[in-house]
């Protein structure tokens, strides 16, 4: 507890709180719409900061980081629907295989010195080929589909994660904030700090002792785990799994936009990335519907403006000024106290 | 004497076609501070970087304690026992300059709270202790190179390769290293390779001097024995070097 919250300004864990408690109180107050667009808002945030561990901490860029999310999702539906087996074990199996999946490509591009953009072109090849794997994989339904038999929505079925939006919603909610207090105490750790010296500098970094390929490959095996657990999540939340979408670079794209725009190699970035994000283009959404106009793209365009918007005036994203604001600017970002 | 601590054995390193060490053999016992010097492009540093293992060298030996190291990887190197600084610096710039040498000290102990103790009193040695709290990047050249210093002994290395730290100082920064170099091998008995162009230091330092030119031993001994070396001021002292 002490290297979670040890040395993090009072006022800092005040708002948190505040946070925690607004939310937690939400679905008492808030109608169903609402509270279904805070939930994909914690799910973003939940991604986000895994995909920010492998990027904004260790400095490794990933844009295929959908495949994780793909494989935690096909894996436990697979389980519950086939074999009945409960999410909260098939959980486990999705993360194993997204991790193995992860270490796959981590050994492969760290153990030839490939970095950089070659890394991440590597990472968009892995989803890609997933992609079109699943696409002839029978069994989980291929092109068409695999769905999970949608049930009494009334009665929550905790150990199924059979249940309703409120549900889904105390999870998503719990998940994103245990990730926020896992990343801090892992980032206050020797771990922590090695990722941050491998992303300044590699040789440096080897030069004082740390064998970057094996902390490289951490980086990757935690971030795939911790993502592959939003994919479970989002699964059985939809209910509907398609390769396309699952596995799609689209979605790839989506899932980093928050960090980025919150703030990389900030605790905090991926969660308030997430909640400017979000909201803006459900809002952007139901305007644009209002008004009639259906054009597919709209969402992507907004996003893209505000990704240029950020990238060319705070490039360092929206959170370390936000807290230089709030005066809690102990920047998170590893520096000591 | 027993073995040398440091023993590089007919060390040959080439870059495509170019033999930028051509067959340099050094010893340097243990507990003793030596100097490497010559002229830019000598083979200086390629001659660091294959103790440290950032190349393999292409013909030679690396022996460490007697151990021998060829090949190994930089971090193997460094868990060997042996600490380099970069010439051209490179500090974490996004971290603070307290962090950068607490990544160093984490070489010894896996808890942040003792590398961080640790870290302190290394930068108060080196008269950094001001600067904790900044990000690297906002210092100045020298005070990176003593970075560089602070954040390679941290590891607690029995070896130090320093590659020209005084490169910059002002004379009296030179001689404040200089006290520190000395003290520091006094108090620990830490073994030093220095490669450096102010030979106020490397004279007031080094027990023994290596001369390197176009990648090959042109001489060696005492400081006074090199600097009166006529091969030596040829080629690299001339008279401007003083
Ligand atoms: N990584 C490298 N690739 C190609 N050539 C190199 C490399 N490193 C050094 N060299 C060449 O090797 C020679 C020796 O360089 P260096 O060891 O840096 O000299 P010094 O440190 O004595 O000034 C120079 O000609 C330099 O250009
Ligand atoms: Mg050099």
């Amino acid at each position: 507890m002490e290297r979670i919250f040890g040395g993090v300004p009072k006022r800092a864990l005040g708002l948190l709180g505040l946070m925690i408690a607004s939310l937690i109180i939400a679905p008492a107050i808030v109608n169903a719409y609402v509270l279904s667009v805070i939930l994909i808002t914690l799910y973003f945030a939940y991604v986000g900061q895994a995909w920010n561990l492998m990027m904004g901490y260790a400095g490794q860029l990933s844009l295929g980081h959908t495949l994780y999310v793909g494989l935690g999702a096909y894996t436990s539906a697979a389980l519950f629907v086939h074999f009945g087996i409960s999410p909260l074990i098939g959980l486990f199996v999705g993360m194993a295989i997204a991790v193995a999946a992860g270490a796959l490509i981590g050994s492969m591009a760290f153990r030839f010195g490939i970095g950089g953009v070659y890394f991440a072109l590597l990472t968009i090849a892995f989803a890609e080929f997933t992609r079109i794997l699943f696409e002839h994989f029978d069994w989980v339904g291929a092109m068409g589909g695999f769905f999970l038999p949608v049930e009494n929505r009334d009665s929550s079925d905790f150990l199924n994660l059979r249940g309703g939006p409120v549900m889904f919603y105390y999870v998503i909610l719990f998940l994103c904030f245990a990730a926020l207090g896992v990343n801090q105490w892992l980032l206050r750790s020797r771990l922590g700090y090695y990722w941050m010296a491998i992303r300044e500098d590699q040789e440096a970094a080897q030069a004082v002792g740390i064998n970057t390929f094996r902390y490289k490959m951490i980086a990757v095996m935690i971030s795939a785990a911790m993502t592959a657990l939003g994919g479970v999540f989002i699964a059985f939340y939809y209910n509907n799994l398609f390769p396309a979408d699952a596995f799609g670079m689209h979605r790839s794209i989506e899932l980093i936009l928050a960090p980025i725009i919150g703030g990389m190699g900030t605790l905090f970035g991926p969660i308030l990335g997430a909640f400017i994000l979000t909201p803006l283009g459900e809002g952007l959404t139901i305007l644009m519907e209002s008004m009639g106009v259906k054009a597919a793209g709209v969402k992507q365009l907004f996003y893209g403006v505000i990704l240029l918007v950020i990238i060319r005036f705070v490039p360092g994203g929206v959170w370390p000024l936000i807290s230089k604001k709030l005066g809690i600017d102990k920047r998170m970002k590893g520096k000591s106290e | 004497m027993s073995v040398p601590l440091l023993k590089i054995d007919q060390l040959a390193k080439s870059f495509k076609g170019l033999r930028a060490v051509d067959g340099v053999s050094i010893e340097v016992p243990e507990g003793k501070i030596y100097a490497l010097i010559g002229p830019n492009g000598a083979g200086k540093t390629t001659i660091f970087n294959m103790i440290a293992g950032v190349f393999a060298p292409t013909e030679g030996q690396v022996l460490f304690g007697g151990q021998d190291i060829t090949g190994l990887r930089p971090d193997q190197v460094c868990q060997a026992g042996i600490g380099r600084t970069f010439q051209v610096v490179k500090p974490f710039n996004d971290l603070s300059v307290l962090d950068n040498v607490l990544v160093g000290a984490l070489r010894k102990t896996p808890h942040v709270d003792e590398a961080r103790e640790a870290a302190s009193t290394i930068l108060k040695q080196l008269g950094l202790d001001g600067k904790s709290q900044q990000m690297a990047t906002n210092l100045t050249l020298p005070e990176r190179k003593r970075l560089e210093v602070a954040r390679a002994l941290a590891t607690g290395p029995q070896l130090l390769l320093l590659d020209e730290v005084m490169a910059g100082l002002r004379p009296t920064e030179t001689d404040e290293m200089v006290t520190f170099f000395r003290n520091l091998n006094k108090e620990t008995g830490i073994t030093i390779l220095l490669i450096e162009h102010v030979m106020r230091a490397v004279m007031a330092l080094s027990e023994r001097v290596y001369v390197v030119n176009y990648g090959q031993l042109l001489s060696q001994g005492t400081p006074d024995e090199v600097v009166n070396d006529q091969a030596v001021l040829d080629c690299y002292l001339g008279e401007d070097a003083f």
